[in-house]
C-alpha cells in the first residue's frame, strides 16, 4: 500500500498526489454496540393459524422453524397450511364477506381499519424489534421506514373507506370479494399492510400468507386485527411456504390474486389464474437504472445511489441496482461511492447503529455469491467495503462492479443484493436506450440540476416510478407497479383503489 | 475559464508569496449542491447512537477541540485571564480532561491572552480583517491581521468579503483571502464564510472552494454574531469541499463550525460526520474546531454524569 503523503500544515507547496490519497475510515473513535432490546417484543414460540378470528391448528399438523438469519438460531415456529387449511380460510372469508363485510356501512369499515393503524402505532417499537429479528433489516429501517410506513398506509387507506364516490366519480364500486394476497421477504408487514389496507377500504375479505422466511409480524398483525374487533374471518392469515401459495392461487372461490414477489413465481400465477374470473395483480422484480449526469450535486446522488441500493440490504424489487454515470465524473462518482461505502456499518440487526443487516436466507446468500462469482468471471471489477462480517448467520459485504457491460448478467438479471453493477455512458439518447434495454421496468432514478433533462427523462423512460434526485422515496398516497416483467397493477393512493373494485353503471 | 486564467496570471505578479501551484479553477463551476439531499444525509449522521466508551472519548476529543470564545466589546483584560485559566483548567473536579485547543478573542486581547497561556500549548486565535462584517478597505484588514499576528496570535480567523461575493466578484473575494494569508506569516488563517449571509448551499460551497484555493488553513462558517450560524447540512457542505479539495491537491484543509453548537448531543452529531465523511485524520483539533463558548460547561456536564451517574446542577459548572 502506497503511503499517504503528510500534507504540509502550512498550505505551502506540496505536490497532489490523488492517486494515492486514502482517507482513513477505520477510525480511533468508533460507537460502541447500542442494541435495541430483545425483551420489548413477546414472540410465542408455536404460532397456529388465524382463520375466522381465531388461532386454528393447522390441518397437516406441520410446522415450521423461522430463524434470525443473523445467527441462524430459532425464534418460533409457525404453521404449514395445506389445501384444507387454505379452504378453511377461504371459506370464512367469504362467510364474512357475504354476512357482515360487503353489508357493512362504509364508515364502520373505515373504523376498523383507521383502529389497525393506531394499533400498529401504539405496538410499533415491538412490531420493528421482530421484524429486524425475523428478517435481518437494520432496527433504523425497520423503525424509521418499515412500521411506521405500514401504519400509515392503514390511515390513508381508511380515510377513502366511506368517499369512495369522489374516487370514482359518477360510478358505483362494488367489492370484489375474497382477496388471496401473497406476499414477499423483504417488507414483511409492509407489504401486508399495501395488500390488506386497500382491499378491507374497498369492502373486500382478505386470506393472506406472508412469506415463509418472514411470517412473525403478520402474525403480529393478526393479534393486532383479533384485539381490534375486526369482524370474525374478515382478515385470515396462514402461514405456508410455495405449495400454501398456490392453493390459495387454485383455489375457486377467491376472485382476486394480488402476488408481489419474483417473475418466475408472477408468470406461474398468470398461467394458473388463466381462464378463470380471478382479477390479478402483479408487482414483480426489477433491475432499476439509477443515472447521475455530469450537471448532477454529486455527493447528493452517491448518497442516493447508495440508499438505492444498500436500503435493506439490497432485498427491494425497485432498488437502483443499475447504476449509468456520465463518463466525465465517473471516476470522482465511483470514489465517492467507494469512499462511503467505507462508513457503512454491517452487522446485528437490532444495533442502533447498524446501515446492512444481515441477508434473508441462506438461500438468497447464495444467490448473491453466485451472482459475485458470474460478474467476476465476465470482467468486471469487484469492489467491497473492508468491513469485517460476524462468524455466524448470512452477511455479505456492501459490494460494487465497475467495467460492467450492457450485456453481462450482473447488468441484466435482477440479484436482490447490496451488489451495484455501474456503467458508463456519453449521451441522454444512449442512456434512455440503455436504460430501457431490460425486461424490467419498475423504478428508475435520474440525477441533474436541470429540470428541463428531468422531464425529457421521465418522458422517455419505461419504468413505474422515476425518481428525480432522489430515490426510494414512498408515501401511501403514491402509486407503485411497474411495466413489462415488473408486472401490472397500481397499489397505493388513488390508483390502488381500482385493484380492489369492480365499477358498475 | 477566462476567470481561471485571470487569476493565474495575477498570482504570478501580485502574490507571488501564495506559491500557489494548484491550478486554479473557475469557480462558477463549482459543484451544486441539492439542499434536501443534504438535509437529509445530514440528518442521517443524527440517528447515530454514541453510548459509554465512545460517549465519554467522543465527548473529551470535544473539548480538546473547542476554541473557547469571546468576542465582546465589552471584553476586559480580567475576562481574557479568566477564560483562558478556564481553557487550561476546564474543570479540576475531574481528572484527566484534557484542555481546550485555543481561545479566540480581539487582536486587542491577544497579548493578554498570549502571556495568561504561556507554556499551556493553548492557541491564542484573534479574529481580525474588521470583524465581524468585514467592511473595511483591504489595507485595514491586512493591518488588522498583522497586529494580531505580532501580538502573538497564533491563528488569525479573517471574515470574507459578503458583499463582493454576492456580487460574483470573486476575483476580488480570492485575492483578500490570499493577501490576508501572506499577512498571517506562520500564523494559520480560518476563513469565515458567514453562510447565514450567503443563502444556499450553492454559494457556501463556492466560496469555501474559493477560500480554499486562496490558502485558507481553515475554513469556518460562522461569525457567531449572524443568525442561522453553523448547522449541521451547511458543515457537511463544507466537509465535502475540503474532502474534494483534498483530493484533488493533496493538501488537507481544517473545519471549524462556529456558533450555535452549545450542547454535547449535537457536538457528538458533529464528531460522527468528521469521522464518516473525512475520516482518521481530520478527528484531532488540529484539524477540527468548534467554535463555542458554552459548549465546554455542557461537556463538563455530562462527563461528571457519566462518572458519578446523576447530572449536576449547572452551579457547579464555572461561568467565565
Amino acid at each position: 500500500m502506497p503511503t499517504t503523503k503528510k500534507p504540509d500544515r502550512r498550505g505551502g507547496k506540496i505536490t497532489p498526489k490523488s492517486n494515492t490519497i486514502k482517507l482513513k475510515f477505520d477510525t480511533s473513535w468508533s460507537y460502541a454496540p447500542a442494541p435495541e432490546s430483545k425483551s420489548a417484543a413477546t414472540i410465542k414460540p408455536q404460532y397456529d393459524l388465524f382463520i375466522n378470528g381465531e388461532w386454528v391448528k393447522p390441518a397437516s399438523n406441520k410446522y415450521f422453524d423461522t430463524i434470525n438469519p443473523a445467527n441462524e438460531e430459532k425464534i418460533s415456529q409457525v404453521s404449514e397450511a395445506n389445501t384444507a387449511d387454505v379452504d378453511k380460510a377461504v371459506k370464512a372469508a367469504r362467510n364474512a364477506y357475504e354476512k357482515v363485510w360487503k353489508k357493512i356501512s362504509p364508515k364502520e369499515r373505515a373504523k376498523y381499519v383507521f383502529r389497525i393503524a393506531r394499533m400498529i402505532q401504539e405496538r410499533a417499537r415491538e412490531l420493528a424489534i421482530i421484524e429486524s429479528l425475523d428478517g435481518g433489516k437494520p432496527i433504523r429501517e425497520s423503525r424509521d421506514f418499515d412500521v411506521p410506513t405500514a401504519a400509515n398506509h392503514f390511515f390513508y387507506y381508511a380515510g377513502w373507506a366511506d368517499k369512495l364516490e369522489y374516487a370514482f366519480p359518477n360510478r358505483n364500486t362494488e367489492p370484489l370479494g375474497v382477496a388471496g394476497q401473497i406476499i414477499p421477504w423483504n417488507f414483511p408487514l409492509l407489504m401486508a399492510a399495501w395488500k390488506i389496507a386497500p382491499a378491507l377500504a374497498t369492502g373486500n375479505t382478505v386470506v393472506l400468507k406472508p412469506a415463509e422466511t418472514t411470517p412473525l409480524t403478520a402474525l403480529k398483525l393478526a393479534e393486532i386485527i383479533q384485539e381490534s374487533g375486526l369482524p370474525n374471518g374478515v382478515v385470515n392469515i396462514v402461514t405456508g411456504a410455495g405449495a400454501t401459495g398456490a392453493a390459495i392461487v387454485n383455489h375457486p372461490d377467491i376472485n382476486k390474486i394480488a402476488f408481489t414477489g419474483s417473475t418466475d413465481v408472477g408468470k406461474i400465477i398468470q398461467r394458473a389464474i388463466a381462464g378463470t374470473h380471478k382479477k390479478v395483480t402483479l408487482e414483480l422484480g426489477g433491475k432499476a437504472a439509477n443515472i447521475i449526469f455530469e450537471d448532477a450535486p454529486l455527493d447528493q446522488a452517491v448518497e442516493g445511489v447508495i440508499n438505492g441500493i444498500y436500503f435493506n440490504q439490497g432485498h427491494v424489487c425497485c432498488a437502483g441496482s443499475r447504476l449509468y454515470v456520465q463518463e466525465s465524473v465517473a471516476k470522482q462518482v465511483i470514489r465517492k461511492l467507494r469512499d462511503r461505502i467505507e462508513s457503512l456499518i454491517v452487522g446485528d440487526p437490532l444495533d442502533k447503529n447498524t446501515d446492512i443487516g444481515a441477508i434473508n436466507s441462506r438461500q438468497q446468500l447464495e444467490t448473491i455469491h453466485k451472482y459475485l462469482k458470474i460478474g467476476k468471471e465476465e470482467g468486471a471489477e469487484m469492489y467491497q467495503s473492508s468491513c469485517s462480517l460476524p462468524g455466524k448467520g448470512f452477511w455479505c459485504r456492501p459490494t460494487i462492479f465497475t467495467n460492467v457491460a450492457q450485456s453481462a448478467r450482473i447488468a441484466q438479471e435482477e440479484i436482490f443484493g447490496p451488489v451495484l453493477a455501474i456503467l458508463t455512458f456519453r449521451t441522454d439518447d444512449e442512456v434512455i436506450e440503455k436504460a430501457n434495454n431490460s425486461p424490467y421496468g419498475l423504478s428508475a432514478g435520474v440525477w441533474t440540476d436541470k429540470g428541463s433533462k428531468i422531464f425529457n427523462m421521465t418522458k422517455r423512460m419505461r419504468a413505474g416510478v422515476i425518481w428525480a434526485n432522489t430515490f426510494n422515496k414512498f408515501d401511501p398516497s403514491s402509486p407503485f407497479g411497474g411495466y413489462k416483467e415488473s408486472g401490472f397493477g397500481r397499489e397505493g393512493g388513488l390508483h390502488g383503489l381500482s385493484a380492489y373494485v369492480s365499477l358498475t353503471n | 475559464m477566462i476567470g481561471s486564467l485571470l487569476i493565474l496570471v495575477k498570482l504570478k505578479t501580485d502574490m507571488p508569496q501564495t506559491k500557489s501551484i494548484f491550478p486554479i479553477p473557475d469557480f462558477t463551476l463549482s459543484p451544486r449542491i441539492d439542499q434536501v439531499g443534504v438535509e437529509e444525509r445530514a440528518s442521517r449522521f443524527t440517528k447515530r447512537s454514541i453510548k459509554k466508551e465512545s460517549k465519554l472519548k467522543g465527548l473529551k476529543l470535544v473539548l480538546n477541540m473547542i476554541d473557547l470564545t469571546t468576542l465582546e466589546g465589552k471584553d476586559t483584560d480580567g475576562k481574557v485571564k479568566q477564560l483562558c485559566y478556564k481553557a487550561m483548567h476546564p474543570h479540576d473536579a475531574l481528572a484527566g480532561l484534557p484542555t481546550v485547543a485555543a481561545i479566540c478573542v480581539y487582536p486587542t486581547m491577544v497579548k493578554v491572552a498570549k502571556k495568561a497561556l504561556e507554556g499551556s500549548g493553548i492557541k491564542v486565535a484573534s479574529v481580525a480583517t474588521a470583524f465581524p462584517s468585514g467592511q473595511a478597505p483591504k489595507e485595514i484588514k491586512i493591518r488588522d491581521t498583522k497586529y494580531a499576528v505580532a501580538n502573538g496570535a497564533d491563528e488569525v480567523d479573517m471574515v470574507i468579503s459578503r458583499g463582493k461575493f454576492h456580487a460574483g466578484e470573486y476575483n476580488f473575494v480570492f485575492d483578500e483571502i490570499a493577501a490576508i494569508k501572506e499577512a498571517c506569516g506562520e500564523a494559520r488563517l480560518k476563513v469565515i464564510l458567514e453562510t447565514g449571509e450567503l443563502g444556499t448551499f450553492d454559494k457556501v460551497r463556492r466560496a469555501s472552494d474559493i477560500a480554499m484555493y486562496a490558502g485558507a488553513d481553515f475554513i469556518k462558517t460562522s461569525t457567531g454574531k449572524i443568525q442561522p450560524a453553523a448547522t449541521m447540512p451547511v458543515t457537511l457542505v463544507m466537509l465535502e469541499a475540503i474532502r474534494d479539495f483534498y483530493y484533488k491537491t493533496g493538501r488537507m484543509v481544517g473545519m471549524k463550525p462556529a456558533g450555535g453548537i452549545s450542547k454535547s448531543k449535537l457536538a457528538l452529531h458533529y464528531l460522527v460526520m468528521v469521522k464518516e465523511v473525512l475520516g482518521e485524520e481530520w478527528l484531532n483539533n488540529h484539524w477540527f474546531r468548534f467554535g463555542a463558548s458554552s459548549l465546554a460547561n455542557d461537556v463538563l456536564m455530562q462527563m461528571m454524569k457519566e462518572k458519578t451517574g446523576v447530572y449536576q446542577a449547572a452551579n457547579y459548572f464555572s461561568v467565565d
